[in-house]
């Protein structure tokens, strides 16, 4: 029943209307598959739709909702980006070299998401093993931006902000190294929360940079990015580099106000922006201000090197997380690699490699301290820092091409926070006179969810603009 | 400085075209440039950050799980034999 | 006396025998099972599956580092060694680079030579590549098991150092119940490298590496094989070439191996997946406190303790069950009366089994073998006679200066006796009456 107003819906309402019996989870989860199906030739948002599983979460949805059995995500129909591990569903990461490769275990967000009633839609494209910013580099063809099909949506995670932007999901599942929830999040005109680096676990995720992948929410609201973060986070004993910390009730303060927020703003992080950005997000500084915010100067280490010390600690990781890729145990061999691909691996490779070691990987280590250390003081001055999510809007089809540093460049204002692993959101704030969505970030300390939410929500609850829909 | 792309190339077991070698070493050159502007970095007597989280010991007890089953293992792979996963032969050196 | 003195240098691999692998959950007893069925994402280097260290392999890793005298570093992590092979799942073996658990550690062997460890670090094992014809095979069961390196510097110069050390090192870890360390099985696996050098202060400028010796006869073929064979090479003023070579051990050589092992470059960076390790100086000393006696320090023990010999000791100090078996005899035993040499010649020489024999009835054993039983004076002077009678030509040997005979005659009453009564006792008597 294609009666469903979809695009109006958010997690709370459908899980209403399931409970209300306005319609049941199998019905809903067909009027998502009939949107995907629909909108997919001109999106190409996803590898793989899952029609099969899809249908029978719903059904076990609606088995267990007449039991009723109520479950955080009963019923909800999402779509997970295609570098999460799905037992017995194909995973790829947009690569060719993964193109057959089914896994025999779930990622543990996946199984988390399953064990809270989650209908999986599907798997989304991606740039190639998430070496990008655009999501050009997949193997399968670029997803295209809802709000305008000639633009590229973003990346790694473009085509998961492409599914909710677009209605073609409820919600779904990024991941980001550096910008790679946010970023597109930003250029989809959604809200992509980048959890702190250890918050959820990596368990099963195809690995990029191991010491910055944060799996996290992407979404209309802040509100169910929150509901989402609570199933996700925890410590994980399958990861040992995630966080023995208590999980907090991530929705229990997210609607108090902001009369004692310090919001720290730094002039460099508006530096290459684009106007038209640059204004919307002072606007939305404004906006922060008059519901009670006061607003601080704060000096960051200027972004430009995190360009730098990101590409050397990624590059490296990438290099040694995909010599695991030899064609024998699975998937196809290493000359179906892409050229981004190829090109980072060469770069780690080479600085690792015996003399130069000191130079490139450790000294990028020590950068990174000092950016963590940065932070640290800024954020005993002020809770939460804002600035421009990217420095453009969504650029057109085949911007990316002959740019070997795309991704790394694109994604300077994200960098530094993903180098020192602290949490950061993408709000959406306006469009830009083409038509395109800014959006901004708030990034908070490290572990601190819960104040970057709650700014967020209140920013959205005076701002809200998830009723502007793209014209599909 | 000059990369020797085809030292990196097989280090790294990734089979190039020469003409790929060739566009490489351009593009690597050029991105070794760009991350030279680390050195404009003061870094003395700063320790690496390996890992941002700060944790330390995190270790497991030594009990068994459930191993996946042969078929599971090969499932993935496109070339076995007699349950074991086969590759073209490598010199002897065991 | 040649002219070159042999330089070599040990690593040896040592096999865990915890329950579970080093970074995963699959069974880490391996040994003759089905190929390929141990394994999991993490050890079958499945994308996106991550490692998480086991407490009692990093522990017992620590163990032997200071049951060889090691110094501990109390901050410790873990590295990726990154290579390419067919056995290799991740393309990369999570091992230790710069901060091993343990180093700077020494053995002293019975000449009283001193055999300096480097480092004592954990790693991981790579699965089993097996070659037929001209493809190869894998079976990842073994992918994952933790095993502990034992480098030593360059201190051996002949072979029988090297099997003394190996026997030495294979002792405490099985003393230390953290390996079975056998080799035929591969729990214990040893990499020698073997150069020559005329002068024994001076490093030679290549050195060879020798690999697949699975026996503890093997080394010293192996390495009397090499050290033929390079002087060789260079009495014709040629130098060896610097290479890993593999051990035939049916036609008793070493062979060149075509592996490409000119300086590899592993490329080792801090592995980000496991947060470092860090041990208080007071852990470490838990650590140690919690070391059985190891062995030389047993076998002098029971050399002074129990007035042993040093052949008895050896073997008794062998192995810990039969030196804790052996201990539990003796107390025993003590209110017996029967004597720790006593139970230590039974136990030697009778091969007791002592899984099946419990302490207490070896005393017994002892008591029935040493006990004698009284007789009646009149009886054994009645028996003296009769023997004396029946042999004269015996005691005609014996007045003659025979002395060896008054055996015989002593065995002769026993016998008619037919119980065990004290030989001295009868010798002495029938010495009396032959005189």
């Amino acid at each position: 029943m294609s009666n469903i107003d979809i695009k109006t819906l958010t997690i709370t309402q459908a899980k209403k209307d399931l409970k209300t019996k306005k319609y049941s989870a199998v019905e809903l989860t067909n009027a998502y598959l009939s949107r995907i199906k629909n909108l997919e030739p001109k999106l190409n948002a996803f590898v793989s739709v899952t029609t099969e599983e899809a249908l029978k979460n719903a059904k076990e949805a609606d088995s267990k909702l007449a039991q009723g059995i109520d479950l955080p995500l009963l019923g909800i129909p999402i779509s997970v980006k295609d570098n999460f591990s799905t037992l017995g569903i194909k995973t790829t990461a947009s690569s060719k070299v993964l193109d057959n490769y089914i896994p025999p275990f779930d990622s543990t967000v996946v199984k988390k998401l399953k064990a809270a009633g989650m209908v999986l839609l599907g798997k989304t494209n991606m740039d190639a093993f998430a070496h990008g910013s655009s999501t050009e580099t997949s193997d399968f063809g670029p997803s295209k931006n809802p709000w305008n099909i000639k633009h590229l949506p973003g990346g790694s995670s473009g085509g998961a902000a492409a599914s909710v932007a677009a209605d073609e999901a409820l919600a779904a599942i990024g991941s980001e190294t550096a910008g790679s929830i946010r970023q597109p999040s930003g250029w989809c005109g959604v809200v992509g929360f980048k959890p702190t680096y250890g918050r959820v676990s990596r368990y099963g995720v195809v690995a990029m940079g191991s010491s910055l992948d944060s799996p996290g929410p992407i979404t209309k609201t802040v509100e169910e990015a929150a509901q989402i973060l609570q199933v996700l986070a925890g410590q994980d004993e399958m990861d040992a580099t995630t966080s023995p910390k208590e999980v907090p009730d991530y929705l229990s303060k997210i609607k108090n106000d902001i009369k004692d927020l310090k919001i720290g703003i730094s002039e460099d992080y508006f530096e290459g922006v684009d106007n038209e950005i640059k204004a919307k997000v002072e606007e939305a500084v404004k906006t922060l201000e008059k519901l009670g915010a006061t607003i601080k100067k704060v000096k960051l280490f200027h972004p430009k090197y995190a360009i730098a010390v990101y590409t050397i600690i990624q590059r490296a990781e990438v290099s040694s997380n995909l010599a695991r890729l030899d064609g024998i145990r699975y998937g196809n061999d290493r000359s179906f690699f892409g050229e981004e691909a190829k090109r980072r691996i060469m770069l780690g490779t080479y600085t690792l490699s015996a003399g130069y070691y000191d130079q490139y990987y450790n000294k990028a280590l020590k950068v990174r301290t000092v950016i963590v250390n940065n932070f640290h003081e800024a954020f005993k001055e002020v809770d939460v820092i804002i600035g421009p999510t990217s420095p453009t809007t969504a650029l057109p089809l085949g911007a990316t091409a002959g740019q070997d540093m795309f991704g790394e460049m694109a994604d300077m204002l994200v960098e530094p926070s993903s180098i020192a692993g602290l949490s950061g959101i993408n709000m959406p704030v306006g469009f830009s006179k083409a038509g395109l969505p800014i959006g901004m970030q708030i990034i908070g300390p490290q572990w601190g969810e819960e104040i970057v939410l709650r700014a967020g929500y209140n920013y959205e609850q005076a701002n809200p603009l998830f009723d502007k829909k793209p014209n599909l | 400085m000059k990369i020797n792309v085809s030292k990196i190339a097989e280090l790294a077991s990734l089979p190039l075209t020469d003409e790929e070698k060739k566009k490489f070493e351009a593009q690597l050159e050029a991105t070794l440039e760009y991350v030279e502007q680390l050195n404009e970095v003061d870094t003395k007597n700063v320790l690496p950050t390996p890992q941002v989280t700060g944790l330390e010991n995190v270790l497991r007890d030594d009990t068994t799980k459930t191993s996946l089953t042969k078929d599971q293992a090969l499932a993935n792979t496109s070339s076995q034999q007699n349950g074991l996963f086969k590759v073209k032969g490598i010199f002897k050196d065991e | 006396m040649s002219k070159y003195t042999p330089i070599i240098g040990l690593e040896t691999h040592v096999e865990l025998k915890t329950n579970s692998k080093m970074f995963c959950g699959c069974s880490a007893d391996y040994f003759g099972k089905t190929p390929n069925t141990h394994t999991c994402p993490v050890c079958l280097g499945l994308p996106g599956a991550l490692p998480v260290p086991k407490k009692k392999a990093i522990e017992w890793c620590i163990k032997i580092a200071l049951a060889l005298n090691c110094e501990i570093n109390e901050f410790s992590k873990f590295d990726r060694k990154n290579y390419f092979y067919p056995d290799l799942a991740k393309g990369y073996q999570i091992s230790q680079y710069d901060l091993p658990f343990g180093h700077d550690g020494k053995v002293t062997l019975s000449s009283g030579k001193t055999i300096h460890i480097r480092r004592v670090h954990m790693e991981e094992d790579t699965g089993k590549l097996m070659h037929e014809g001209n493809i190869s095979l894998v079976d990842f069961n073994r992918s994952g098991v933790p095993l502990v390196e034992i480098v030593t510097e360059p201190n051996f110069n002949d072979a029988q150092d090297v099997k003394e050390y190996l026997q030495k090192l294979q002792q405490i870890v099985r003393y230390l119940d953290v390996s079975n360390a056998d080799m035929e099985k591969g729990e214990m696996r040893l990499e020698p490298n073997i150069s020559l050098s005329t002068n024994p202060k001076v490093l030679p400028n290549y050195k060879v590496e020798v690999k697949n010796i699975n026996s503890f006869r093997f080394v010293e073929q192996a390495i009397n094989f090499e050290i033929t064979r390079q002087t060789e090479i260079l009495e014709k003023n040629e130098t060896p070439a610097q290479e890993t070579r593999g051990f035939d051990n049916v036609k008793h050589k070493t062979f060149s191996q075509r592996s490409k092992e000119d300086a590899m470059d592993y490329r080792y960076f801090p592995e980000p997946d496991i947060p470092p390790i860090r041990f208080s100086k007071a852990q470490i000393d838990q650590f140690k406190s919690e070391l059985p006696e190891l062995p030389d320090v047993k076998l002098k023990r029971f050399e002074k303790e129990f007035a042993l010999p040093d052949y008895d000791a050896e073997i008794l100090t062998r192995e810990k069950s039969l030196a804790d078996y052996f201990e539990e005899t003796v107390k025993v035993g003590i209110k017996e009366k029967i004597t720790a040499k006593q139970i230590a010649n039974w136990i030697i020489h009778k091969k007791i089994n002592i899984d099946e024999v419990v302490p207490a009835t070896i005393i017994k054993q002892i008591l029935t073998a040493t006990q004698t039983i009284q007789v009646d004076d009149n009886e054994l002077e009645k028996v003296i006679n009769e023997v004396i009678t029946e042999n004269t030509q015996a005691v005609e040997d014996y007045k003659k200066g025979k002395e060896t005979v008054i055996m015989f005659l002593v065995g002769q009453v026993m016998r008619k006796v037919g119980k065990k009564i004290d030989a001295q006792m009868v010798r002495k008597k029938m010495q009396e009456k032959i005189q």
